[in-house]
């Protein structure tokens, strides 16, 4: 297992290393000029060619990649273009919020979507089950930022209960870190809770159908225990392939969520830079949303072993 | 031995709910929350031109000179100046008291390096740049402009407020290069910049300076006293306007700079809400076109669209049929400022007659070139003007193709100076800020130095003269005549055309009071109610 483990960090080198190619590139190719962003609409070329230069944006390819990479396996991700502050310090002051967004998302969403999906499965065919398949459905089709206008209005503007908008750091207290969570949370939680709500439902189908369910039952087993001990366990690798894969669908939907709810994530800094052509800012975060991806497919892997002991590395 | 009851233990813990409360209620009523039209990406009001750049540098640094209600320079970190042989020498004197954010005292010579920095980067230090003879400290509060030619207007460069600002910092932060930015944020003006607690692209937080020195004048929009009445001023940046609109309803936030006229009726019907035209400057929309290449580099097909253009329509796809919300008939300058005029203004006010255009444009000599129109939409005021103006072009009979992309990849698709086979552009639309073209100085796009030009590289002689010529007029009837000239210039060789003036408003909560007008959101003056 311990090799495994080795092997598998040792393998995200390769595969960051094509990210940063693929991203530099990206960038490189793209059009748009931080240089003449920054100089502004009175700005003459000269002035937008001494910006560049000292950017060093007037630097062949080969040569900034290199400075680049260099920089990176030096730990430096180099500094933004526009702040002059380090990419490591930005990242840093908004790797909280997001991480918080997606811990609690996941939490809520898991803690919602899985019995949703063991009910239905277990009352197939009844109004339980086309209650979540209804919900699965909406879930899917309203896109998040309506969802979360919808409950602003609702719980912020009319019943007054939460905030509108933006995000108190954990070292502040619990609950003024929480409530500035919910709502984001179940907004960005409602495409993944329809997600995993489906996949449980359709697992648990195909589990509920064994013999060894059958064999359960007949030993006299309660309900409850049938399907979360018994059923649900054989169902988790799918859920939590799904659950992982899912990951990249909460940092997706992080972005447009912390824009509506005004919370200073990861999300908002990439959107920025982009708008602005923050090149160290841009490349810094996906490298970061990139190794993030990495590690929870290698935590995802090592879970497998706790639901199936079959399964060895 | 106190004895522990229900009732104590329950009233302990409601005091402990309510107090956090009650604090925070208390640090609000010292604390100014405020939504910026954008988020501050950088912090150094002489590197960067952007709006948002401008009003952070408005709070922490003050100006010799600030523009009054009227919109004519007083002085304001001056005591005042003489001005001798021949009007080339200025000497000017600074007020007693004035003090860095770091408790030193403003000096001659941190003047004197603020403005060598400011005349290398903004288009009217860039004049003085031109004409400087020389500039020394005389001693620790009196510093002399010695140029080659007199210059009336240089009280106005030095204390307008069109980026960039000439913001006073102390000599060794002004001795920066100033293609660099900054690291040092230590400030002249009211308010300190809290560099800890920024966080680019959410808050941006000040205190207030006590050891800043107000004129003990009334408030005079950029000049007078600056009281300042709030411990702190905290921006947050909103990205989404709908959040912001909330945040506003739902007293997260005192002040929006700049809320969607979309949402403005929202507003309005709120009771604690206040809808206000503060800058009633506003913004200029303009129709800019690229004269290297055809069919844009001949007049007559410039000319081709005038009869046609309705600034009605343009303003109304840009902030919407209210017409408080703009303004036409709009000429080359900013409606309102002095210089505004009337001169040739029948080109664009008259009956709109669409036939006459599609003539005009046969007359001219097209040929059927295709007109790359570049459309910014993530802004959607200028998306809105790109569109209309698409349409309007192709309902004369040319041939239009609206490019649709980022304003990153827009600003930077400008400078290409290619034929549209090679990624050119023809035409573009954009707003320029009324202070910006309020004045032939500051006015890049009724310029005509060619290559050195804004996006477009017009080359006309005469409107250059005029330029010049203003510079140098003696008096505002003289500055009015040439204006006038400029203007019909304008409509004769058509570097631009003016399509209305919007005038954005503001909402506030009704818990403030005093908000300064005439420009940018101002954070002296304003109190709580």
């Amino acid at each position: 297992m311990f090799a495994y483990i080795v092997r598998r960090v040792l393998a995200t080198i390769p595969v960051m290393a094509i990210v940063a190619l693929f991203v530099f590139s990206l960038l490189y190719i793209a059009p748009g000029d931080p240089a003449a962003v920054i100089a502004g609409d009175q700005a003459t070329p000269d002035d937008v060619e001494r910006i560049r230069a000292s950017l060093g944006l007037d630097r062949p390819y080969l040569v900034r990649f290199g400075a680049w990479v260099w920089d990176i396996a030096n730990g430096d991700l180099g500094v933004s273009i526009f702040t002059n502050l380090p990419v490591s310090t930005m990242i840093q002051q908004r790797i909280e919020p997001t991480l918080s967004l997606m811990i609690v998302t996941l939490i809520l969403a898991v803690s919602i979507a899985v019995p949703m999906g063991v009910m239905a499965a277990w009352r197939q065919g009844t109004w339980i089950d086309r209650a979540v398949m209804g919900f699965a459905v909406l879930g899917f089709s309203v896109p998040v930022f309506v969802v979360g206008y919808v409950l602003a209005y609702i719980f912020a503007l009319e019943l007054d209960w939460l905030p509108v908008q933006g995000y108190t750091p954990l070292s502040r207290g619990f609950w003024p870190w929480f409530e500035n969570l919910i709502l984001p949370s179940v907004a960005l939680g409602s495409v993944y809770i329809a997600l995993i709500a489906r996949i449980t439902r359709a697992t648990m189908l195909e589990v509920l159908q064994q013999d060894y369910i059958r064999t359960a039952r007949a030993k006299g087993l309660n309900q409850s225990g049938i399907l979360f001990l018994h059923a649900l366990k054989n169902a988790a690798v799918p859920i939590i392939t799904v659950i992982g894969l899912g990951i990249a669908l909460l940092i997706g939907g992080a972005v447009v969520t912390e824009s509506v709810f005004a919370i200073p994530g990861l999300g908002r800094l990439t959107v920025d830079a982009i708008l602005r052509r923050d090149y160290p800012v841009i490349q810094g975060v996906v490298l970061l949303f990139s190794f993030i991806y990495v590690l929870v497919n290698l935590a995802i892997d090592l879970a497998y072993t706790l639901f199936d002991p079959r399964i060895r590395y | 031995m106190m004895q522990t009851t229900r009732r104590g233990v329950l009233g302990a813990a409601g005091a402990a709910l309510v107090a956090p409360r009650l604090a925070s209620a208390q640090a609000q009523a010292r604390t100014l929350r405020f939504v910026p039209q954008a988020n501050l990406s950088n912090i150094d009001p002489v590197w960067s031109t952007a709006v948002v750049v401008r009003n952070h540098g408005l709070m922490i640094y003050d100006t010799l000179y600030g523009l009054g209600a009227d919109f004519q320079p007083k002085p304001q970190m001056a005591a005042g100046h003489e001005i001798s042989d021949e009007g080339r020498r200025w000497t000017i004197t600074l007020r007693p008291g004035l003090r860095f954010h770091d408790g030193a005292p403003v000096l001659a010579r941190d003047c004197v390096a603020s403005i060598a920095r400011w005349a290398k980067r903004d288009v009217l230090g860039q004049r003085l740049d031109g004409l400087l003879d020389g500039m020394r400290a005389i001693d620790d509060t009196h510093f002399e402009i010695r140029m080659k030619r007199a210059w009336p207007g240089l009280a106005f460069a030095l204390g307008k407020p069109s980026a960039n600002i000439c913001a006073i910092m102390p000599e060794r932060v002004a001795q920066t290069d100033p293609f660099q930015q900054i690291q040092d944020f230590t400030g002249s003006g009211p308010f300190r910049f809290l560099r800890d607690e920024f966080r680019a692209g959410d808050r941006v937080h000040y205190a207030k300076f006590d050891g800043y020195e107000s004129r003990n004048e009334p408030t005079d929009f950029l000049a007078g006293g600056k009281p300042v009445h709030f411990d702190r001023v905290e921006w947050r940046v909103m990205p989404d306007p709908s959040t912001a609109a909330a945040a506003l309803q739902n007293n997260e936030v005192d002040w929006w700079e700049t809320p969607l006229p979309d949402l403005l009726p929202l507003l309005r019907r709120n009771r604690d809400i206040v809808v206000d035209l503060v800058n009633d400057a506003g913004n200029l929309g303009v129709l800019r076109f690229n004269f290297l290449h055809p069919p844009f580099d001949n007049p007559a097909v410039r000319r081709a669209i005038l009869p046609a253009l309705d600034q009605r329509a343009f303003m109304d796809a840009a902030v919407g049929t209210d017409p408080e919300m703009s303004r036409v008939p709009a000429g080359a300058f900013t409606p309102g400022m002095p210089l505004a005029n009337e001169a040739g203004l029948e080109v664009l006010s008259g009956p709109r007659n669409l036939a006459a255009a599609q003539r005009a444009l046969r007359e001219s000599g097209y040929a059927g070139q295709r007109v790359a129109m570049l459309s910014g939409t993530d802004i959607p005021v200028l998306q809105n003007l790109s569109v209309v103006a698409a349409d309007l072009l192709a309902r004369i009979g040319f041939n239009v193709d609206l490019q649709a992309m980022d304003w990153g990849t827009h600003i930077q698709r400008r400078t290409n100076r290619g034929p549209v086979e090679q990624g050119g552009w023809s035409a573009f639309c954009t707003t320029w800020e009324g202070f910006d073209v309020s004045v032939p100085g500051s006015h890049q796009p009724i310029r005509g130095h060619g290559a050195a030009a804004w996006a477009g590289w017009p080359t006309i002689p005469r409107l250059e003269e005029l330029r010049e010529a203003w510079f140098e007029a003696p008096d505002l009837a003289a500055e009015k005549r040439i204006a006038e000239e400029m203007q019909r210039v304008v409509w004769q060789e058509v570097p631009f055309i003016p399509l209305g003036q919007v005038l954005p408003r503001m909402a506030y909560r009704r818990s403030i009071t005093g908000v300064v007008k005439g420009g940018p959101a101002l954070f002296w003056g304003v109190r709580q109610a």
